[in-house]
């Protein structure tokens, strides 16, 4: 392990656990890497993992761990913060820091970690209620700032851990404890709302489909800036089946759009259709794939600077069958990073004006003096 | 100095300003007064308060002791010539140790006739009055309800009024610039602050200086700003109608020796945080959302980048704490700083740091409420939402400074506290303190406390198989301030959260003992912060009555009581700096007088946790108008409680 604090004589109170006097400002300033070979077991917590039997969180709580081994950083420098809800409990279960905070907060207070300690990972786990609801300020200002951040959006398209009210997600009409005859509200996109908001990265995958879900996890973590990740996840107790349409074999083929970066964007029965642009109106559309045609659909590229091709990708989505859900990375821009321009500002006052002497700021320019 | 409880009162706050006459120079007379309060009143765009920041530079350069109070609207720019547009600036300055901005003006400076109306009713007979006569038009005087005008209608027959076209005198003083009118009229501020300047003797080379450099970019307004300065000071020296001028001494004997500025509550305050970090040897982090009177803190601190100040101006007061709460998991010196309504939306939050046991400073400007209430204005009502404020058992500890200067060294305690304790810590500041300001003996940094603190580097518990754990809740026996243990130290991985957690391991637990055992450790914890004994001034020491307050009230309360023992009268003073937990001695203090009066600019927020945690019955005494007490309007009180 790197010397991440250094000792200092002259300590004061000694605090429990405490040793060496240290100071968090001679704290390095990019993430460390582990020293040997890391395995998922040490990302695993030795607390009890309480999600209903069944939910779709532990897939993903399975996949997050499986796949950090590969980032290879030092676990201790990797820092989960959670909102509240039934996906927030996830910190709790990486063996790695982590803040269950309260409803809505997580990405202000990861923003804070964030922007103050660039020698860390920071991961924010949240749910729709969470993110999109009472958090929904948080979440498009976290985006816009483009703090180093990486969002794992769980949406399960309900509430469950005050179990089963419909969400901002939810689809309209949606029968449940609070709306007896539907719901009113449409519900946001959640990556339509995210490129919205200025997001520079924008993913979304499914709980069930590890390797896709892995794969995503790796562009999202490689991605300097605010990754944003919908995942897909599903609630067995209070909405269950509610992405069936998605993990379904059959209907997937035509449900399904998978995205890959510079892959022309076709789905359905042996790519039998292909997404193009209408010229008239600039949108979107979906095609039956026709040697005619062939040349005109679409070759997805997640690194276009406008956001115009992925939001049109993102509105393909019917919200109410799911059909045609582009999954994968939708938009993977670069833009400059908050915390970095953060430090650089401090490094140019330090530079421009030299480093701070308290003596001198506080007598100021104009004092006085009286002799005793 | 206003930071010292004094029982020396050779000079009372509010009494007559006592005067001699002195040498005649250039035929014009001068008199020595040992303390002058004056106002500048005017539109809200008349730059009143640049000109009363101007004067008050000034004064503080000569020597005197001063104290300002500032009083403006909410709104940037009220409509013009309208009583809710006036804006106001006043000084109070002395040869002496003096305490509060003044209760009534000897110089009321009016611009307009709005400015004349709004103030009129705190200048006493026979005090000095100058008006803009060039603004007393018939249309601006029928604006604000003069059916005649004052000027000539006699009703200002009781004072000694001084009739001056500032407006016209300015605009021919800048003929030769190439100004508009309008332009050239808009320095009617700076004719208005040279006079004044004469007639006090104000030095005026830092006026000079700050134009210069304020208008540097534009060299032609600087110059013209300077003509209508030494036009005022000029018109001054030649007219008639001024016949006097008027010294008062540096106030030497009032300070100690060493190294003097003037400085503001918000300016002591942002500095104290600076110094904080410096001297906890932790990067300053600031997550904060614009309010007034509390923007001026992030201003401050962001200025300041070369020290590692890190400031964060969120989207809203939740992400301004949430930001803070985040950087402190980290390991900064982190704060928050928001007035009333910001603390509202801040408290669920503040909950969370109570749970996580983190350092958390909560900056609250107080100002009038409730919701909006009085943006500009000045009260200290959010003690009890300080206290209390928030869902469950969850105490927090509460700083409050009693001067303007005084912000400095109650930041600096209430980082102390932060940080040995583990715990968010209220530093209640409010209007008053924030905008006024006092001459301030600037420390050396060797002075200041050391506040450096220790990360938690290894396991501190060992289990019974006799592995070595570390437990991110096991407490100092002393302190019970749990270990901070910053991400980034391998080994200590944790995790941390709102809910309910087992003492010691930190994990989630729902055990009814445990939590009974958790809300009475986190109470016990701040109970058990150590603050000094409470000192009571109490020259007699056997004064029947006790006045006992908090924050800002300091100022008025010790001149009412200085004004009251030059009276021959006995009493006793004491102010809290701690609020919470309040001082081992206090209960004792209490009960050793027949009677305790309790000023507050509140409807008795002090006064009730008094009661209800001592048993005594202590003496409300409240004002909530948005304006400081007034030394006399207290001396009456007390006088009232002693004789009763």
């Amino acid at each position: 392990m790197t010397e991440i604090l250094t000792e200092k004589p002259g300590a004061g109170a000694t605090p429990a656990g405490s040793v060496p006097l240290a100071s968090a400002s001679q704290l390095l300033s990019l993430v460390p890497k582990a020293e040997g070979k890391q395995s998922m077991k040490d990302f695993k917590s030795d607390q009890e993992v309480r999600w209903c039997p069944g939910c779709g969180d532990y897939a993903i709580l399975a996949a997050v761990q499986g796949f950090m081994p590969e980032l290879g950083l030092a676990k201790e420098n990797i820092v989960f913060v959670s909102g509240i809800g039934c996906s927030s409990r996830f910190p709790y279960y990486m063996n790695t820091y982590g803040m269950h905070s309260i409803h809505g907060r997580a990405p202000a207070i990861a923003s804070g970690l964030a922007t103050s300690r660039r020698d860390l990972s920071v991961w924010v786990v949240t749910g729709d209620g969470d993110a999109l609801s009472i958090g929904g300020n948080h979440l498009i200002h976290a985006l816009r700032r483009n703090v180093n951040l990486k969002i794992l959006l769980f949406n399960n398209r309900i509430y469950g851990l005050t179990k089963g009210q419909y969400s901002p997600t939810s689809e309209v009409g949606k029968i449940t404890k609070s709306t007896p005859m539907g719901s009113l509200d449409a519900p946001f996109n959640p990556v339509s709302l995210a490129i919205g908001a200025e997001a520079s990265f924008v993913a979304r995958t499914v709980d069930s489909d590890r390797k896709h879900l892995t794969e995503v996890l790796r562009q999202a973590a490689a991605h300097p800036g605010t990754a944003l990740v919908e995942i897909y996840q599903n609630c067995n107790i209070f909405n269950d089946g509610a992405f069936e349409v998605l993990k379904d074999k059959q209907q997937a083929q035509e449900a399904v759009i998978r995205l890959t970066h510079g892959e022309p964007i076709r789905f359905g029965p042996e790519g039998s259709k292909g997404v193009v642009r209408d010229p008239a109106t600039g949108d979107l559309r979906i095609v039956t794939v026709t040697p005619e045609n062939e040349s005109s659909v679409l070759v997805h590229d997640a690194h276009q600077q406008s956001p115009t091709t992925a939001f049109a990708l993102s509105r393909l989505a019917d919200p109410d069958t799911l059909h045609h859900t582009p999954i994968g990375v939708l938009r993977s821009v670069e833009r400059p990073v908050y915390d970095t321009l953060m430090s650089e500002q401090l490094d140019a006052a330090v530079e421009q004006g030299g480093k701070g002497d308290l003596a001198a700021l506080l007598a100021g320019k104009d004092t006085w003096t009286v002799v005793g | 100095m206003a930071n010292q409880v004094s029982s020396a009162a050779e000079h009372a706050d509010g009494t007559d300003a006592g005067e001699q006459d002195a040498a005649l120079p250039g035929g014009k007379e001068v008199r020595r007064l040992d303390r002058v309060i004056i106002r500048f009143a005017g539109d809200s765009g008349d730059g009143m308060q640049l000109t009363g920041d101007r004067f008050t530079s000034e004064t503080a350069s000569f020597g005197n002791d001063l104290s300002t109070l500032p009083n403006f609207p909410a709104e940037i720019r009220a409509p013009a010539g309208t009583l809710p547009g006036v804006s106001s600036f006043q000084l109070h300055f002395a040869d002496h140790d003096i305490l509060t901005p003044g209760d009534a003006p000897n110089v009321l400076v009016a611009m307009n006739p709005a400015a004349l109306k709004a103030n009129i009713g705190d200048v006493p007979r026979g005090a000095e009055i100058i008006v803009n006569t060039d603004e007393f038009t018939k249309r601006a005087m029928a604006k604000v309800g003069y059916q005649s005008s004052p000027l000539e209608d006699g009703s200002l027959d009781a004072f000694q009024l001084h009739p001056v076209p500032l407006t016209t005198l300015t605009v021919e003083a800048l003929k030769g610039f190439d100004l508009s009118r309008k332009e050239a009229e808009r320095s009617k501020n700076m004719f208005a602050l040279g006079l004044l300047s004469w007639m006090y003797h104000r030095p005026t080379e830092g006026t000079e200086a700050f134009l210069r450099k304020k208008f540097a970019k534009k060299p032609e307004i600087a110059e013209a700003n300077l003509a209508a300065y030494r036009a005022g000071w000029n018109f001054g020296e030649t007219t008639e109608d001024f016949a006097t001028s008027y010294e008062v001494e540096p106030a030497t004997s009032a300070f100690p020796a060493g190294t003097y500025r003037n400085i503001s509550g918000n300016l002591a305050l942002s500095y104290g945080l600076v110094a904080a970090g410096q001297q906890a040897d932790l990067p300053l982090y600031l997550g904060s959302y614009p309010i007034t009177p509390a923007s001026d803190i992030l201003h401050e601190l962001s200025k300041h980048k070369n020290f590692g100040v890190r400031t964060f101006q969120a989207e809203d007061e939740i992400a301004g704490i949430g930001a803070a709460l985040g950087a402190a998991f980290g390991g900064s010196l982190a704060v928050t700083t928001t007035s009333g309504p910001g603390v509202a939306l801040k408290s669920e939050t503040i909950g969370l740091a109570v749970s996580l046991e983190l350092p958390l400073l909560i900056v609250d400007i107080q100002r009038g409420g409730p919701s909006t209430g009085l943006p500009t204005k000045t009260e200290q009502a959010d003690l009890l939402q300080a206290m209390y404020g928030r869902n469950g058992e969850a105490p927090v500890p509460i700083v409050a400074p009693k001067t303007p200067a005084d912000c400095f060294d109650a930041a600096l305690e209430a980082a102390r506290i932060a940080l040995t304790y583990r715990t968010p810590v209220f530093l209640l500041s409010d209007g008053y303190l924030a905008n006024g300001s006092e001459p301030w003996r600037v420390p050396e940094p060797d002075e200041l406390p050391d506040l450096r603190v220790q990360f938690a580097q290894g396991p501190n518990h060992t289990l019974e198989d006799g592995s070595e754990v570390f437990w991110p809740y096991k407490r100092d026996p002393l302190t019970l301030a749990r270990p901070w243990a910053v991400p980034g130290t391998p080994g200590l991985e944790h995790r941390i959260g709102g809910i309910e957690k087992q003492d010691g391991t930190g994990n989630i637990s729902y055990d009814p003992a445990n939590h009974d055992h958790m809300v009475r450790t986190r109470q016990a914890k701040t109970d058990r912060i150590s603050v000094p004994d409470l000192a009571v001034d109490d020259p007699s020491g056997d004064a029947p009555v006790l006045v006992i307050g908090w924050g800002s009230t300091y100022g008025p309360i010790t001149a009412a009581v200085r004004r009251l023992r030059l009276a021959g009268e006995s009493i006793a003073q004491a102010h809290l700096r701690h609020l919470n937990p309040f001082p081992a001695n206090l209960g004792e203090v209490l009960a050793g007088y027949r009677k305790v009066v309790v000023p507050e600019m509140n409807l008795g927020q002090l006064n009730t946790l008094l009661r209800a945690r001592y048993l005594v019955d202590t003496q409300s005494y409240t004002q909530v108008s948005g304006m400081p007490f007034k030394a006399e309007q207290l001396a009456t009180v007390l006088k009232e409680a002693l004789d009763d």
